[in-house]
């Protein structure tokens, strides 16, 4: 009885991989475990690193023709770290990232160019907060075994987004440069 | 000070010692008042203002006591004014205590921001290394022992200077002539 209720099991998820997977090279998977987004915030010269701990991309992407890629991803703000418990709760406030009118930030790809070998320019839209900003980021590709890496880190200004706003927007006390380092796990990117 | 009997001048302490222990006791006084003033504040510009002022006020009385003990450990400080062996032994222990917390306090402070992700960057321009790792629980312990220390010293710093009025006013004995700024 168990042999059989396993062979039932087996099939229909064959049965739903085979419906629901897209065709193979057409859609890469992002290891979300493997992958990791950080930010760097400088408060009266002191750097403060963050993360964001949950967020997921759509990648469709051949190192062969870079411009047919789309790249778009949601990070969930509430989940980003910030050392204590406190300036995680204050993150969450209105005048930072404001979680629950915007609970996500999202990026979608424009164009992306090869700019030398293993690396590339995404450009894009950075939307938070309700803001949308242009944006081009420099991607560094490595390639071990099934996983690609994709790793870079750019800098935006908190204020462009309204991140930190009212009394927190002099930026001799929390500088308006953030830094966002990035290095991404995927599966199913094609050799370089 | 017209009413207590003159000390030679041999009694006094140096210049350099009397320069560190004024200097020293508006700081850790001072440090003292904003850390429990600060302590519950909301977030705010202000509290993170106060936050890294006392957090530079802290490495320099470290540092500072660190150069002050050289110095007292290198000159003979004068002998102690006649007093019952108890009250000898007192001070000298409050003395030792004063020390110990000079250090531990901004050690312990230090590691609690450390812990908290907030690395300490001195005056905002000279970075420290974190000695522990960035961690919410140990985080906690170390707020508490921060807390606990910086309550000692509150509270040693009264005995230190109840025991000097008392001394002074009381046993008309001179004591505070041996650490005031000018020759009285």
């Amino acid at each position: 009885m168990t042999t059989m209720m396993n062979v039932l099991r087996a099939v229909s998820a064959l049965v739903a991989v085979a419906m629901f997977a897209p065709p193979a090279g057409a859609q890469q998977k992002i290891v979300p475990a493997q992958s990791e987004i950080a930010f760097t915030s400088k408060q009266m010269g002191v750097p403060v690193d963050g993360k964001f701990k949950k967020f997921d991309a759509q990648v469709a992407f051949d190192p062969k023709q870079p411009q047919a890629a789309k790249i778009a991803f949601t990070i969930d703000l509430g989940s980003a770290t910030l050392g204590s418990a406190e300036t995680e709760a204050e993150l969450a406030k209105p005048d930072w990232f404001n979680t629950k009118a915007f609970p996500q930030a999202t990026f979608e790809s424009s164009a992306v160019k090869a700019s030398a070998p293993g690396k590339f320019d995404v450009a894009g839209k950075l939307v938070i907060k309700g803001a949308a900003q242009d944006v081009t980021v420099p991607v560094v590709l490595a390639q071990a075994g099934a996983n690609t890496t994709a790793s870079g880190a750019f800098v935006i200004k908190r204020l462009d987004f309204k991140i930190g706003d009212g009394e927190w927007k002099d930026t001799s006390m929390v500088a308006n440069d953030v830094q966002i380092k990035f290095k991404l796990t995927l599966t199913g990117v094609a050799p370089l | 000070m017209s009413s207590t009997r003159t000390l030679a001048g041999a009694e006094r302490y140096s210049g350099v010692a009397i320069a560190f222990h004024w200097l020293l006791a508006v700081m850790i006084i001072g440090s003292l008042g904003v850390g429990f003033y600060m302590a519950d504040l909301p977030m705010s510009p202000t509290r993170l203002k106060l936050f890294n002022w006392h957090k530079w006020a802290g490495i320099t009385i470290m540092t500072l006591s660190g150069l002050r003990l050289l110095w007292r450990l290198t000159h003979r400080p004068p002998p102690d004014v006649a007093m019952p062996r108890w009250q000898r032994v007192a001070a000298h222990a409050t003395h030792w205590a004063l020390y110990a917390l000079f250090f531990l306090t901004p050690l312990a402070g230090w590691a609690y921001s450390s812990a908290t992700g907030f690395p300490v960057v001195v005056f905002g321009v000279l970075p420290l290394p974190d000695f522990v790792p960035v961690d919410k629980a140990l985080a906690e312990t170390l707020k508490a022992r921060h807390h606990l220390m910086a309550f000692l010293l509150a509270a040693v710093v009264l005995l230190h200077v109840a025991a000097a009025l008392k001394h002074h006013f009381l046993d008309h004995d001179g004591l505070l002539t041996r650490m005031w700024p000018r020759p009285s």
